[in-house]
């Protein structure tokens, strides 16, 4: 018989204010096994602590229950003050009187009942605990970034700084992401190239640093410390370490005609290409979809041409297999597609652009070399009308749109109208918006020069409908402070298109197991004190991937998830879960069932010798489970048929007990 | 009447056991009855000419019999499957329950199998023979004169809704093989998913609650192979030998559905062998027909080692929710 302590915290008001906690503590008093009952104000606190270890102590408890948080709040709290006081880590059971009871109910009553009823089930469960020891895998010190964004960058830099080697895979042929294709960077309006280039470089020649460019990650393995990954580099016909970047193959391909991804199809390049001139690494890849020679076996001109010999026509994917200690995911965003926003003309009229757009359309290196034009006749634009949240803040167009706020979009479109002001002062620029939003530092003054010295209109309200009337834009919108309706001739429309996760993270996220949210953005372990973490042990995030963000944010959240992962790599060794799966093999049937359902290829079959009931010998085919792979998930517990497989510390047994102590 | 003959059967099996390719033959044998033929192991020519029967009533199933003799045989058993059997054998591979080499399988074709129940419905009790032979069926009864039935009119319902005459198994084939059939099997599932949720419960219930608890669909199926039985373990907290209520009823059958499902490869012993006659078959037929639904056309057992959807992930699957909202329109 287990001598069980029951500490039930009131969490300041958190739980005490909708439960009694008094009574919680009385009622759980004369449960089963329990001899030691008390409550306090706040239990994690040092004082809560030291009187969970006295009590371990006095009352020689052999498990305890604390009635409080979430588990994965103070679980680990709790553990260690039992292991200090010579308790097993894993003879404590957490209640969770208050994410699951004292928030969610308003009556006293009902919450207290709850409160009990969740603590009879935790008693329950701590009467059938039995001590458990984790064991110890080595560390695989090799980091992976997904992505060669800014967040990618700056998490590679930081880590490969610190002395551990660090892989980088972009699936484009070169790094730099969105950050590369901007001209100017809010609030100081420094020019993205200049500071985003030295950076591309620096990693490039980092001894510690890998870039797979053109490659994409293909399967994930193991777990925590000992990654497997498959990198799939993809083809691109030319030899990476024999070309120079002289760019002469691009000059002379004839398949010109092919729209240009970097200036998002707003010009042309041909079939070889190297997408920007500071472009890291700075070699050419040929666009198979559109070569000839890799189409229709003609032409042949860029290797002819090539002093170097680098184009290889026959070359082909590769694939790439490695061992990772940890995984940063940096795989950015997109804008949304504008296809379903009929009322704005995207598609209708080439002078609707979006955002990132009008961004390549004012960059020196853009399609029109810097200068501001319109994509339909080349003529400078007068009059421009900037639409803020086209797809965000959109909870009646969910269909089309985003719920949420895209963040960076006030301040570019605040930049893009002060810079237009600014370099052309013969223009009107119009800002519609819902609200804007300038929290940062910098931020708002940024917002009123644009306003205040620039002479920017900014108009509270949403346009309505644009029209293409001959050369001319016709904007209707609604003056919400003037209360009326506005008619704009405008020549430029410019739409801030809201952002949503890179179409990569979904396949990603199933490989690597990490949880995201409805909207395809990475879930951190913790919204306030683990933001860089996924709840996927070794899954770190950065950058725009787990939520919308600027650069400034980005570049943070990159060196905070470099320092997580410095964190776990400078370790030798990992203390593992040992809450993790055993099969009885007395009861094993061998069928494979678990086998197939393991996603980490934990479950492996040998053949063993059995004496039988009946007196003789059997050689039975039993299922082994491999402790240090096995993450403990579940999965083979319940594709056992026979009841064979069972998971230590959450035992069905276990799980069964607490149904029948909630039921009771 | 079955197309192949008793005799052929027999010489089969008795050149295998003379030129010792097979120690013993999985065969079937006559019970008390004319009508309930049993399971038996013939290690001799003699027994298996005094004893071996194969007519209308030889439905049983005899892969699962292979996990038990194949384990105590030094050589290989020689089993007589019929198409349908197949697929159990292939379902007891693939989960690695018997050894393949100890085995030595000769498909036979199969006209279909009767049902007593429909003949005693038809001719009444007191059955004292029952002639097969014939394109009818004659039967004696100790009230009546010989009647002669039509065979498709007793046909069990696994054999009006027959899914395969194509033998997914064998070493040796006797006879011709045939093709898996268009069955109309899950139009019978159809029917229960048109009731209300309260007039399905009433039928589960009037069905069920004649359930003795004999254990003989889960002794009899060949997916309930398990070294130890949940509900003969102490330790899995459903132990359970004699239902208790009408909850514990409808527990055991639910919980042994479950446990089948996705291995269940229709084969109908379950309701064949129910001295109650509930059709059990229903509940895990309503199973496949639901894994079709969200998972694309399986069979369970219609290959050796196939990739079962329930303990299969693909990109592709059904999300979760979906599943939830159809639960939601049925209920």
């Amino acid at each position: 018989m287990q001598r069980i302590g029951v500490f039930v915290c009131w969490c300041g008001s958190n739980i005490a204010g909708t439960v009694d906690v008094q009574a919680v503590a009385e009622a759980l008093k004369t449960e089963p096994g329990v001899v030691f009952s008390a409550n306090y104000q706040y239990m994690c606190s040092q004082a809560g602590q030291n009187m969970i270890k006295d009590a371990i102590i006095e009352h020689k408890l052999t498990g305890i229950v604390v009635c409080s948080c979430s588990p994965r709040m103070h679980e680990a709290t709790f553990r260690k003050t039992a292991e200090s006081a010579g308790l097993n880590p894993y003879m404590v059971e957490i209640a969770n009187i208050r994410e699951q009871c004292s928030w969610v109910h308003k009556d006293m009553a009902v919450g207290t009942e709850k409160a009990i009823i969740l603590g009879k089930a935790a008693i329950a469960k701590v009467n059938l605990n039995t001590p458990l020891t984790p064991g110890e895998t080595p560390v695989t010190k090799r980091a992976l970034v997904i992505g060669g964004g800014i967040a990618g960058i700056q998490t590679a830099l930081d880590i490969a700084d610190a002395g551990f080697p660090v892989d980088i895979v972009e699936k484009k042929p070169t790094i730099g992401g969105k950050m590369a294709q901007l001209d100017k960077t809010f609030p100081t309006l420094d020019c993205a190239a200049c500071i985003l280039t030295p950076k591309m470089v620096d990693v490039a020649q980092h001894e510690n640093v890998r870039i797979f460019s053109y490659s994409e990650v293909e399967e994930v393995g193991g777990f925590v410390g000992n990654f497997d990954v498959k990198i799939r580099k993809h083809a691109r016909y030319v030899k990476e370490d024999i070309c120079t970047g002289c760019g002469a193959c691009v000059e002379k391909c004839p398949m010109k005609k092919n729209p240009n991804e970097f200036n998002l199809g707003m010009d042309n390049r041909p079939a070889v290409y190297i997408p920007f001139a500071q472009a890291v690494p700075k070699v050419a890849t040929i666009d198979p979809n559109s070569c000839n020679m890799l189409k229709k076996g003609k032409c042949g001109l860029c290797a002819k041409i090539c002093t170097a010999g680098a184009i290889d026509y026959t070359q082909q994917d590769e694939v790439i297999e490695e061992k990772y200690g940890a995984i940063v995911v940096a795989t950015g965003f997109n804008p949304i597609s504008m296809e379903k926003f009929d009322e704005f003309a995207y598609n209708q009229s080439k002078d609707v652009i979006t955002s990132l757009e009008f961004e390549r359309l004012t960059n020196a290196a853009g399609p029109s070399a810097g200068k501001l034009i319109r994509p339909s006749d080349g003529k400078h634009p007068h009059t421009i009308v900037f639409v803020q949240c086209v797809g965000s803040r959109c909870e009646a167009c969910a269909q089309k749109g985003k719920e949420y706020c895209s963040k960076i979009c006030c301040m570019y479109t605040a930049k893009h109208a002060m810079l237009t002001r600014d370099k052309y002062p013969d223009t009107e620029v119009y800002v519609f918006y819902i609200d804007v939003r300038t929290p940062g530092k910098n931020f708002d003054e940024f917002y009123r020069r644009a306003v205040e010295e620039y002479g920017v209109h900014y108009i509270k309200g949403m346009v309505g409908k644009v029209t293409p009337e001959g050369d001319k834009l016709k904007v209707q919108a609604s003056d919400l402070l003037l209360n009326k309706q506005l008619h704009i001739d405008a020549d430029l429309v410019v739409l801030a298109a809201a952002i949503e996760p890179d179409q990569s993270a979904r396949p990603l996220a199933t490989m690597l197991t990490a949880s995201m949210d409805t909207n395809d953005f990475f879930t951190e372990a913790h919204p306030k004190l683990r933001p860089v973490e996924s709840p996927t042990a070794g899954v770190f995030l950065s950058g725009a991937c787990q939520g919308p963000k600027d650069i400034p944010e980005t570049v943070s959240q990159a060196g905070a998830a470099a320092s997580k992962v410095i964190g776990l790599l400078a370790k030798d060794k990992l203390k593992g879960n040992p809450c993790v799966a055993s099969s009885n093999e007395l009861m094993c049937n061998g069928c494979s069932s678990c086998e197939r359902v393991c996603p980490y290829g934990a479950i492996s079959y040998e053949d063993k010798e059995f004496r039988m009931p009946d007196r003789t010998t059997a050689i039975r085919r039993v299922a082994v489970v491999n402790p240090a792979v096995c993450q403990g998930c579940g999965a083979c517990t319940v594709a056992c048929p026979s009841g064979a497989m069972d998971l230590r510390g959450f035992a069905s047994g276990q799980i069964m007990a607490e149904v029948d102590a909630i039921c009771k | 009447m079955q197309k192949i003959s008793r005799e052929q059967l027999i010489d089969k099996a008795v050149s295998l056991l003379s030129n010792n390719t097979v120690e013993a033959v999985l065969g079937w044998k006559k019970g008390e009855f004319d009508y309930d033929v049993t399971p038996a192991l013939f290690t001799s020519a003699d027994k298996l000419a005094a004893e071996f029967v194969w007519d209308d009533f030889c439905g049983a199933n005899f892969s699962k019999y292979l996990v038990k003799h194949t384990k105590k045989a030094e050589g290989k058993i020689l089993v007589f499957l019929k198409p349908c059997d197949t697929y159990s054998f292939n379902q007891l591979l693939t989960e690695h329950r018997f050894d393949r080499d100890k085995v030595y399988a000769v498909g036979i074709p199969c006209d279909g199998m009767v049902d007593i129940d429909k003949i005693k419905t038809l001719c009444g009790e007191g059955i004292v023979a029952v002639d097969c032979t014939g394109d009818t069926l004659r039967v004696n009864t100790l009230y009546d004169d010989e009647k002669a039935i039509n065979k498709e009119d007793v046909l069990a319902e696994r054999c009006l809704h027959c899914k395969s005459k194509k033998h997914v198994a064998y070493d040796e084939l006797l006879g011709e093989d045939g093709e898996v059939l268009a069955s109309n099997r899950f139009d019978e599932i159809e029917k229960l998913e048109a009731m209300t949720p309260d007039e399905r419960f009433a039928f589960w219930q009037n069905e069920l609650s004649r359930c003795i608890r004999c254990n003989a669909c889960r002794d009899v199926c060949p997916a309930c192979t398990c070294e130890k039985c949940v509900f003969a373990n102490p330790d899995s907290g459903v132990e359970n030998k004699a239902a208790a209520n009408s909850f514990e009823e409808k527990m055991f059958h639910i919980i042994r559905a479950f446990h089948v499902a996705g291995r269940c490869t229709d084969c109908g012993e379950c309701s064949r062998v129910c001295p109650q006659n509930i059709p059990l078959h229903l509940l895990n037929r309503k199973f496949i027909k639901d894994i079709n639904t969200f998972y694309g056309e399986y069979q369970a057992g219609a290959e050796v080692g196939s990739r079962a959807p329930l303990v299969d992930y693909t990109t592709e699957d059904v999300e979760p929710g979906e599943v939830f909202d159809r639960g939601d329109q049925d209920a």
